[in-house]
């Protein structure tokens, strides 16, 4: 399969139907990559005209905002805004909860309206369309915890279309003990990502991961490259990373579909 | 008399509570304009309905939830007793209602009385709560001091106001068999009618109106010394809750505060058209986010002073339960006590408070030209808003639905924009941002990534 770029796509005269957002972390981050290529796949097996912006894809902003850097929000988001509206943009689709909540709450301020989805939304809406078929029972009968990202979850109130997905694999979703709108943040948001905690008693993201191994489950499914960042790095400080698997959710679902 | 003595405190409470009331108006008045959308009133006014009036969300934690409900029931009812109090002490009557409601009248109160009851229950389990269980959240190190006595000395008020009624109707009740002539009938009373003899039966009649006229008057003094209290005290929700509710934010929760200044000024840059080119900055940086309560807006002043301290924000807040300094609840605080700070030096005039410069022709201190060399960074430390991770956690657990994150992002731009400074960490994040427009400087490609796809 060939991902292709919205400036090829364009050149070979595609009308592409979605744009998939893909992130600094799904470009860069070698965990984080393979779930853009997994998502990639799964968007070709649904037989999805998608493109991405590649190389004209900057940083949405979100971390710098946050930071308080609004100079640097704005300095990428207006360039984004321009690159999608030159590409007359309409749909968008992305594997980063912290993407998907900038360009669909930020954005239209800024001259930028889409209709923006996160990748476990549009992946229900393929499956509920028929378009993609969930067959496979690897997962079945596996205990599988979820963790609501905040910007997904809390932020954006979307807490069902991941939990939907899992349930299309037939395994047993054990939920922790803060889940939903009560849902524990990983650590990473608001640009903590690329800093040193505070000092503290201990750090959140091994206060997250202990609630996820009392639910004894072997998979922790997430939805946002800096959650499943997080979230491993307190399996290993748990010494639990060879019993336990951080996975996004669009990976289990590749894994369920037959060849 | 007494007719006299009732009608001076009366006048004299409504002066003072004038007075204070209107300091915390322009206490919260000292904020920049906020932009709330007025053409959803029917959302706004469903809010109040249903989670002030209707109190939503408290029901979250369903224990003081119900306790609370007791003590919010029983306060809108009893303001209706509170009414022929008022208008007994004015005229020198005595229960007003009774005669002109009838049987009606007996439900009333009898009503009044099982939620006071309910209220008394609720107090005691509020006290205990707070004093001997230690609810977590309840005893955080930014409660020590005043806060901790002002939600006692609320508690111990409650249980005055409520020991007040039932000596009141108690004695009534009695002295209803001795002096039919003096105590109107009010029928048999859910409480007071069986309290009443067993506590003070047998008593002689002068005893007895004592004690009606003691439950009476404390009762009274109560409510006044409450209105008069609660603006010096975390108390202030009572009212401040329907107002809050009513202006809080309606735009999507993820969606942060724009700031065209900067919009346009970066669009100018780019060579895009800002639509308005008169906009554009002028040579001089103006000072971005808030250093001080004057740089927030009034709704984040109204937000600190709707706090009653509750905790469930710092509750649910991952860097607090970590460890970490941050404390939503703190933070509102913080801002409620800079802006009480402000006020109070305001309204001494001292011209010490005054910037320097300005010292030499103006004569006097307004919000414009102070300048006591402290700000907001003096009470909300840097390392508070570093630890924030933007979870809105704390927003979702408020009742009353304060916004604890904006305030500190605007300190976060206040930092970065207005200083240049914030953690070091954050410098490459911000280089490789503007040099590669991407969170990490990376020698790939951004698209290099789909070769293995």
């Amino acid at each position: 399969m060939k991902v292709k770029t919205m400036a090829e796509a364009q050149a070979e005269g595609l009308d592409v139907e979605v744009l998939f957002w893909v992130g600094c972390a799904g470009s860069f981050d070698a965990r984080a990559q393979k779930v853009s290529r997994t998502f990639a796949t799964l968007l070709d097996k649904a037989g999805i005209t998608f493109a991405i912006l590649g190389n004209e894809e900057m940083c949405t902003g979100d971390p710098a905002r946050r930071a308080g850097n609004e100079f640097l929000f704005q300095l990428m988001a207006l360039q984004n805004i321009d690159t999608m509206n030159k590409y007359g943009v309409k749909k968008i689709v992305t594997t980063c909860p912290h993407c998907f909540n900038t360009i669909k709450n930020e954005y239209p301020e800024l001259g930028g309206s889409y209709e923006v989805m996160h990748h476990t939304q549009f992946l229900n809406k393929l499956i509920e369309e028929g378009r993609l078929k969930v067959e496979g029972e690897t997962f079945k009968n596996t205990n599988v915890t979820y963790h609501d990202s905040c910007y997904l979850g809390r932020i954006n109130g979307e807490y069902e279309a991941p939990r939907k997905l899992i349930q299309e694999l037939k395994a047993d979703i054990v939920e922790m003990k803060r889940v939903k709108k009560n849902g524990l943040c990983c650590g990473a948001g608001g640009a903590q990502m690329w800093k040193e905690e505070e000092a503290g008693e201990k750090r959140v993201n091994v206060e997250r991961i202990e609630e996820a191994l009392e639910t004894n489950a072997s998979i922790v499914a997430a939805n946002c490259p800096y959650c499943i960042t997080m979230l491993s790095d307190g399996l290993k400080a748990k010494d639990k990373q060879d019993v336990v698997k951080v996975m996004d959710v669009s990976e289990l679902i590749l894994q369920s579909i037959k060849e | 008399m007494q007719q006299i003595i009732f009608i001076l405190l009366l006048g004299i409470t409504s002066y003072i509570a004038y007075k204070l009331y209107s300091r915390i108006f322009h206490n919260i008045m000292m904020g920049k304009p906020y932009q709330y959308q007025n053409t959803d009133k029917n959302e706004r006014w469903r809010n109040v309905l249903l989670v002030a009036f209707g109190q939503k969300k408290m029901f979250k934690k369903w224990i003081p939830a119900v306790f609370h409900l007791f003590i919010y029931v029983a306060f809108l009812f009893t303001q209706i007793e509170l009414i022929e109090i008022i208008i007994d002490g004015l005229f020198g009557v005595h229960r007003f209602f009774a005669p002109i409601l009838g049987g009606f009248y007996t439900l009333l109160i009898s009503t009044i009385e099982i939620l006071s009851l309910l209220a008394f229950i609720a107090t005691i389990t509020f006290l205990y709560r707070r004093n001997l269980l230690k609810v977590p959240r309840l005893v955080k190190s930014e409660l020590n001091g005043w806060p901790k006595l002002d939600a006692n000395l609320i508690l111990i008020g409650e249980f005055l106001l409520i020991t007040g009624i039932f000596t009141m109707n108690g004695a009534d009740t009695v002295l209803q068999g001795i002096q039919p002539d003096h105590y109107p009938n009010t029928g048999s009373l859910a409480i007071s009618s069986w309290l009443g003899p067993a506590l003070f039966g047998g008593l002689e009649p002068e005893a007895l109106m004592l004690l009606e006229r003691f439950g009476w008057w404390l009762h009274l003094l109560v409510v006044l010394g409450f209105i008069l209290y609660l603006p010096i005290s975390k108390h202030l929700h009572i009212f401040l809750a329907f107002p809050n509710v009513y202006f809080s934010k309606l735009t999507p929760r993820g969606q942060m505060e724009n700031m065209p200044e900067i919009m346009n000024e970066v669009k100018s840059m780019l060579g895009f058209s800002t639509g308005d080119e008169e906009q554009v900055m002028g040579e001089e940086m103006p000072e971005f986010g808030s250093k001080d309560v004057f740089d927030l807006s009034w709704k984040n002043i109204l937000n600190a002073y709707s706090c009653t301290e509750c905790g469930r924000c710092t509750e649910v807040c991952p860097a607090n339960m970590t460890g970490k300094k941050l404390s939503p609840r703190k933070v509102m605080m913080d801002i409620r006590d800079r802006a009480e700070e402000i006020s109070r030096n305001l309204r001494s005039g001292d011209m010490k408070y005054a910037k320097t410069q300005d010292n030499t022709d103006i004569k006097t201190l307004t919000k414009d030209n102070y300048d006591d060399g402290k700000s907001l960074f003096d009470y909300i430390t840097r390392e508070e808003i570093h630890a924030c991770t933007t979870c809105n956690a704390c927003v979702e657990a408020c009742p009353v639905l304060i916004d604890p994150l904006e305030p500190i992002m605007k300190m976060r731009r206040y930092e970065i924009l207005s200083e240049s400074a914030g953690p070091a960490d954050w410098v490459p994040m911000f280089n490789s941002i503007e040099n590669n427009g991407a969170v990490w400087q990376m020698s790939v490609e951004r698209e290099a990534w789909r070769n293995e796809a």
